[in-house]
């Protein structure tokens, strides 16, 4: 294997291989290599999909053989939202960095045609993070908080017959950007045939819809063996629990039942330990290599080809990345020159337009003073007419009744009936 | 310090992370195994390690790194009669794959003749900066394709091993200029090279006065003071900095000694054993470079002198438009190369991320 791989480096650069006469000592390049891994310690998201209620915190409680959160969710979210939780373990000198996110409110939904997409949304999220962090240009990708998704443990529902179209739907769109392993959750429902015709059926489903799940690899001699007889047991079928039953004169994770006792670590009763036995102990580093050379390559590729880069120009000479950023970047600031253009003009115009709006109320406002103005003018006037008048007449008033005053005062010598006649000729002339 | 060098900080995520909770586990899980799946994809893919030598002609560099290695890198050239020395330094690769107990190491070392043996050496460190420089480039290029390889295959140097005469005085101008501008770029580690000459205790006098010389003139030679992590780390390099630059003999040929077989120079008036501690230096030497010290290397070459390079580049690609073909950086002017430009981050990385979110 190892000259295998020194003739096909000698082939590809014509270097010579050379013997060596004594012990140089570079043999200890791996330990180098783990000790730094071990400064630096591991990180490790796994994201678990599946219904509520079907064992997924549970599963991963016994998974990691700790307690991590305690409340159930509820059934009664309107939209699938993704949670999640980081938590630092640490065995001997080996500290994991853990994120779990769970799917809160998936399948719960009357409509689930909105199910899936938040989980796309999230991991395409965490791998656009990356990517942001990876074309800065001051960036400290070593000191990164990796959180992109490096499984997904998919969980399906033991009804014992197929996958249901909820299932088929999502792992369809999550396989390109995730490596899922799909799991067969609450095992202990199932029977022992049962379990097989529906391992066998699920997988034909999945292969039949061209649903890509994650193959343990198979490259390597030490785990090839081990690897390929657990890709015939996919998908694994597990019981989760973390509480302790005594079973003879031990103390084991299992489920107590009325007709008997499910051991989680029994390999007869479920698949559990073959899972944890896959996911950490003999596939932990490739899942994290898979999904940054396969998957994240992937999205980086079709993200910066959908901003228009491409590696090689019209003429099909190789571009490099500087030259279409600067060209799209030319194209978009003479855009945003025109449309700021645009916008002053129309800025400008609507001033113009408002101004003459107003300059016109202004007029009207103007010409009703005016008028009301004179309207007044005209009441003033005739106002004063009527007060002329009331004054003359008021005028005459007086002068007739101090002319009848005079009269009074004359001397009352002459009999009545003078002065009834001359008061009777003074008030008809009077009146 | 230069601001602008960062040190790798090893206790990666929790710099940069949301709130974490630690937890205690119950029994035992296996994450441990992890390492042993490092081990094994790390020996699969191999490893790849870069070294330059840099000194006059007739220091013994290529006998170095035959003993170094322990196998005939290089003949060792005697400079013929009619052989001309080299008008202008030309730097020469060789590429060897070389194992050892399953683990494949390809080595590639490259020698510079005709360095400091002009009358005139004015210059003479800018086609092995341009060198330098031209890697990082392939590098860069590599990694900002779209379609990327697997594996980016790493041809940038990884130690830079200078070779100081054994005047026993001080450094030579010609030395400070070298170091004072290499050091920036890459790893620097300075050696005494035919240490034979010297006795013991001018060796003692000669690597104090160098050390002085260094601290003086502000050159940082690997390993680095500003990279230290943990106090582990401290005390074990602040040893290895008492004793730098090494004193070393290079020998490829084997003698014997008191029955055993050692390499070593044998002279009239006895043998000289490179592999004893009381008579050179280069079993330091040899552990620093391979048996404690090459990830560690291989991580500031990455970590620091690349991502400088990477920074500098990025801030003037405006200046430079060029496409993956062109790597004709050649002799750049030393001075700003020595000092990346502090980079207009706010500018450009705004539009980076405007366009792209």
């Amino acid at each position: 294997m190892s000259s295998e791989v020194a003739r096909h480096l000698q082939k590809k650069e014509n270097t010579r291989s050379l013997a060596m006469s004594g012990h140089v000592g570079f043999e200890s390049l791996p330990d180098q290599l783990v000790s730094r891994s071990i400064q630096q310690g591991f990180c490790f998201n796994i994201l678990c999909v599946g219904e509520t209620g079907i064992g997924k915190s549970t599963l991963i409680d016994t998974l990691f053989n700790t307690n991590f959160e305690d409340h159930e969710s509820s059934h009664f979210y309107p939209h699938v939202r993704l949670k999640a939780q980081t938590y630092e373990l640490q065995e001997s000198n080996v500290r994991l960095k853990l994120t779990i996110v769970n799917t809160v409110g998936f399948g719960d939904q009357i409509n689930k045609e909105e199910s899936y997409q938040p989980i796309v949304d999230y991991i395409d999220a965490q791998f656009e993070a990356y990517l942001q962090e990876e074309l800065k240009i001051k960036r400290s990708l070593f000191n990164y908080h990796d959180s992109r998704i490096h499984v997904c443990l998919y969980f399906i529902s033991p009804t014992g017959h197929s996958l249901k179209t909820l299932d088929l739907l999502t792992m369809k769109s999550l396989d390109s950007k995730v490596n899922i392993i799909p799991v067969i959750a609450k095992a202990d429902a199932i029977s022992k045939t049962e379990l097989q015709k529906f391992k066998i059926k699920l997988m034909s489903e999945l292969v039949s819809n061209g649903v890509q799940i994650y193959q343990f690899p198979t490259d390597d001699e030490t785990i090839a063996k081990v690897n390929a007889s657990m890709n015939g047991h996919l998908p694994f079928a597990v019981v989760g629990s973390m509480d302790e039953v005594k079973v003879g004169n031990k103390m084991v994770k299992a489920r107590q039942y009325p007709w008997g006792i499910v051991q989680v670590e029994n390999e007869n009763h479920c698949d559990f330990v073959k899972l944890r036995e896959m996911l950490i102990c003999t596939n932990m580093e490739d899942l994290r290599d898979e999904t940054h050379t396969r998957h994240y390559e992937l999205y980086r590729r079709r993200k910066l080809e959908e901003m228009g880069l491409t590696d090689t120009g019209p003429e099909n000479k190789p571009l490099s990345l500087q030259e279409t950023y600067e060209a799209k970047r030319h194209e978009f600031y003479g855009e945003r020159q025109r449309k700021e253009e645009e916008m002053k003009q129309l800025f400008v115009q609507r001033v113009k337009e408002k101004e003459a709006v107003l300059k016109e109320a202004e007029r009207e406002l103007q010409a009703k003073f005016e008028h009301l103005k004179r309207v007044h003018q005209e009441e003033k006037l005739r106002l004063e007419e009527k007060r002329r008048l009331l004054e003359e007449e008021i005028i005459a008033f007086s002068k007739k009744k101090a002319t009848s005053e005079i009269y009074q005062s004359q001397p009352f010598m002459t009999p009545g009936g003078n002065v009834r006649k001359d008061k009777d000729r003074k008030n008809s002339s009077f009146m | 310090m230069d601001p602008l060098r960062q040190s790798p900080s090893r206790s990666s995520s929790r710099a940069s992370s949301p709130r974490t909770l630690p937890c205690e586990m119950l029994g035992y899980v296996g994450i441990e195994a992890v390492l042993d799946q490092l081990k094994i994809k790390a020996m699969k893919m191999g490893f790849e390690f870069n070294i330059m030598v840099v000194g006059q002609s007739g220091l013994g560099k290529s006998t170095m790194v035959n003993t170094l290695f322990k196998s005939k890198m290089w003949k060792s050239t005697m400079p013929g009669l009619g052989v001309p020395t080299p008008q202008t330094l030309q730097l020469q690769s060789v590429t060897h794959v070389i194992e050892e107990s399953g683990v494949k190491l390809k080595l590639t070392v490259t020698d510079t003749p005709g360095f400091g043996d002009q009358i005139n050496n004015d210059k003479c460190w800018d086609p092995i900066l341009g060198y330098i420089n031209e890697q990082y480039e392939h590098y860069l290029q590599e990694e900002i394709l779209i379609t990327r390889q697997r594996h980016i295959p790493d041809t940038r140097v990884h130690c830079c091993v200078y070779f100081v005469p054994p005047t026993g005085h001080w450094l030579r101008p010609l030395d400070i200029e070298f170091l004072q501008r290499l050091c920036r770029t890459v790893n620097v580690v300075p050696v005494i090279a035919r240490a034979d000459s010297l006795t013991i205790e001018e060796r003692e006098a000669f690597r104090h006065r160098i050390q002085e010389n260094l601290k003086t003139h502000g050159i940082e030679v690997y390993p680095q003071k500003c990279f230290d992590e943990d106090i582990n780390d401290k005390i074990l390099n602040s040893k290895i900095r008492e004793r730098i630059p090494f004193a070393v003999v290079g020998a490829d040929r084997e003698h014997i000694v008191n029955g055993r077989c050692v390499l070593g120079r044998k002279t009239k008036w006895g043998i000289i054993e490179v592999e004893n501690m009381a008579h050179c230096e280069f079993p330091l030497l040899r552990d620093l470079l391979i048996r404690s010290h090459l990830q560690d290397l291989k991580d500031i070459t990455h970590n620091v002198h690349y991502e400088n390079y990477r920074i500098f580049r990025l801030n003037e690609s405006h200046v430079l438009p060029r496409g993956p073909g062109w790597v004709n950086l050649a002799p750049a002017p030393a001075g700003p190369q020595a000092n990346p430009v502090p980079p207009k981050v706010g500018g450009w990385a705004k539009d980076n991320s405007d366009e792209e979110c």
